[in-house]
């Protein structure tokens, strides 16, 4: 178990960046996630902290120790790779025991460190096989099985899940959940699915184009995105992003959504906005309230035509169209809505979320 | 079954049958004759032999040594082959797993080995192995074999190792492994199917070789199966006997070659096509 410290870590493929001065602190036994989309850099980042790519600028530090110039194999880190990356020509025993051959551990260390880490995994009955005769999620396991018996400093997982179906990856995702609590290792997990980022970490961090968006927990993220990328990057169905525009009228600052459909300013935020100024209005599907035509008189409430529903069981996606403007929201299952509906949409002021459109920033 | 389908059906098994008898009519005959006493070759070409005549072997064996071309050629071909391999792979890793302006450079120039005929080059290499004192020696014949040899083992092992996922390169350095000892445990392992192809590929060229034995070889205990075989037609006359039986015997060391690592070999591709 260690500390992990990247700091102005930068990455340079000849002259372009693209890893552009990172700085983060990850604690003892953290379960940190970097999500961000396709080629945000956070698999470039994980490969630094294995040492697998050079860093081009900047200090990587586990513990008080910088690693920057130590080789992949003393760093003592596992990592286990999207596909898996087990060596085709041995079997799962071997494939697990071989980090252990590598480091010279005597036949009864490795074998009694295998069959404690088979065993928390549960593969003991697949020791003589071979990867290719093997289930999407028995490998899987086996790979973690690989990284659990060197018992190292710091677990690596660069979207270990993406190769499985979605029953799963939910049922592989809670296996990693537990096994973290099991083992307490630090783990730097990287995925590109929000879900899983979520549901895993103890915080999260959210890259774009190699820079840090934002860090915080799960619900950190979900509450208070701090710019229009995390607000809708994290969250599914994703957050309603709307553009706006400030506006001034009877004395009050409102906020037009669009022709038909102005709203007040939450009260927060009424300082910060300036008469004209461009403003993206974010509204969770959660905070979206469905009345029926008779309740059209709600404050800040607006009518729209359900175009689309999707129905989950417990919940109901709908998606309606208010005056132009796409708006996703949920109601109960239990409800009974139908496509071509007329509705009354009204949004939980205190939920809005208000970002300026030209810094992408939260205003309030 | 309808008319058309039971025509192609006929159609499909002759093409078939006479696919098979171009291939093992020919190897058929070679045995049978070898069999045969001269004069019985001559009056029954194409038959079955009346009795088992071993004597055609026999003299092989005991009078015309070739027991000492048999082991020579198989000295050859074992020495020449373990080389190419031995330059080849590692030469193959450092092609396939880095990148660089020299690497590039070297590749290319490896597989330029490809394109000139080594042929071209026979006086200058007679000359040289004269100067070097290696003519009328299976050495010289080794390495000639091993420098048309490697360009090819190049060529089919670099290729098959940058089909090898990258991850288990970095899975194998997360594991403790240098890269000498990432190659060695990982990539030639793994590499054996493709090892297989390219002995199969080269045994055949190496073993039949007339051309530079018959340049650069003199001295009996130093010719090949090819040499000695051709040697057995005489101006006047020819022991087809004999001939026969020396082709029978120069043919089987590449079907057990074969059948060994052809097993090999289908493994490898069965591996990667049943499941990835």
């Amino acid at each position: 178990m260690t500390t992990v410290s990247l700091k102005n870590v930068v990455k340079r493929y000849d002259k372009t960046e693209v890893v552009h001065g990172i700085n983060l602190e990850i604690e003892d036994s953290e379960f940190i996630v970097l999500v961000g989309p396709s080629g945000c850099g956070k698999s470039t980042i994980l490969r630094m902290v294995a040492g697998l790519e050079e860093i081009s600028d900047g200090t990587i530090m586990f513990g008080d120790r910088i690693i920057n110039n130590t080789s992949p194999k003393d760093r003592n880190v596992a990592m286990v790779f999207q596909n898996y990356a087990l060596y085709p020509h041995m079997n799962v025993y071997q494939n697990m025991s071989f980090g252990l051959k590598m480091g010279k551990k005597s036949k009864k260390e490795i074998a009694k460190r295998v069959e404690k880490a088979a065993g928390i995994l549960n593969i003991q009955n697949l020791f003589k096989r071979k990867p290719g005769q093997l289930s999407g999620g028995q490998r899987q396991r086996v790979a973690m099985g690989r990284a659990i018996v060197r018992n190292p400093d710091l677990f690596l997982f660069d979207e270990p899940l993406s190769n499985l179906d979605a029953k799963l990856r939910n049922k592989m995702r809670v296996e990693i959940k537990e096994l973290h609590q099991r083992v307490k290792n630090t783990i730097i997990y990287v995925t590109h699915d929000q879900v899983e980022a979520m549901t895993l970490g103890d915080r999260i961090v959210v890259l774009r184009a190699g820079h840090i968006e934002q860090v915080g927990s799960a619900m950190e993220l979900y509450r208070n995105p701090l710019n229009v990328f995390v607000a809708g990057f994290i969250g599914n169905p994703p957050m309603n992003l709307v553009n706006a525009q400030a506006v001034k009228e009877g004395g009050k600052i409102k906020i037009c959504l669009s022709k038909n459909w102005l709203i007040e300013a939450p009260a927060g935020a009424i300082s910060k906005l300036k008469p004209g100024q461009k403003l993206v209005v974010g509204l969770r599907p959660d905070d979206v309230i469905l009345k029926g035509l008779e309740n059209g008189s709600l404050d800040n409430a607006a009518q729209g035509v359900v175009e689309v529903i999707e129905p989950l069981g417990s919940e109901i996606h709908v998606h309606l169209n208010i005056d132009g403007v796409k708006i996703t929201g949920k109601c109960e299952g239990s409800r009974d809505i139908t496509a071509g509906e007329r509705v009354t949409m009204a949004c939980n002021m205190d939920k809005l979320h208000l970002f300026d459109a030209k810094t992408e920033n939260v205003v309030k | 079954m309808t008319l058309k389908k039971a025509l192609n059906r006929i159609l499909y098994y002759c093409t078939i049958i006479i696919y098979v008898m171009t291939i093992v009519y020919p190897i058929f005959l070679m045995t049978v004759t070898s069999l045969k006493p001269t004069r019985e070759i001559f009056k029954n070409p194409f038959g079955f032999p009346k009795g088992i005549y071993l004597d055609n072997y026999i003299h092989l064996i005991v009078k015309a040594n070739f027991d000492v071309y048999f082991l020579n050629s198989i000295l050859i071909v074992l020495i020449s082959l373990l080389f190419i391999v031995m330059v080849s792979a590692p030469a193959s890793f450092v092609f396939a797993r880095y990148s660089s302006r020299w690497n590039t450079f070297f590749y290319i120039y490896f597989l330029a080995g490809l394109v000139i005929p080594i042929r071209l080059g026979t006086i200058s290499l007679l000359k040289m192995f004269v100067g070097m004192g290696l003519n009328d020696n299976i050495v010289s014949l080794i390495i000639i074999n091993i420098a048309v040899g490697i360009p090819l083992g190049v060529f089919i092992l670099t290729d098959f190792i940058k089909m090898i996922p990258k991850d288990l390169f970095d899975a194998a350095r997360l594991d403790g492994c240098s890269e000498p000892s990432v190659f060695m445990r990982v990539v030639l392992p793994l590499l054996m199917p493709a090892i297989s192809a390219l002995a199969i590929v080269i045994f055949i060229p190496i073993w039949n070789d007339f051309w530079f034995p018959l340049i650069l070889i003199k001295s009996d205990s130093m010719k090949t199966i090819p040499l000695a075989t051709a040697l057995l037609f005489g101006q006047y006359r020819t022991n087809f006997g004999l001939v026969f039986a020396a082709l029978s015997m120069a043919s089987l060391p590449i079907v057990a070659f074969y059948l060994v690592f052809s097993k090999f070999f289908v493994k490898g591709l069965l591996h990667g096509a049943i499941k990835g």
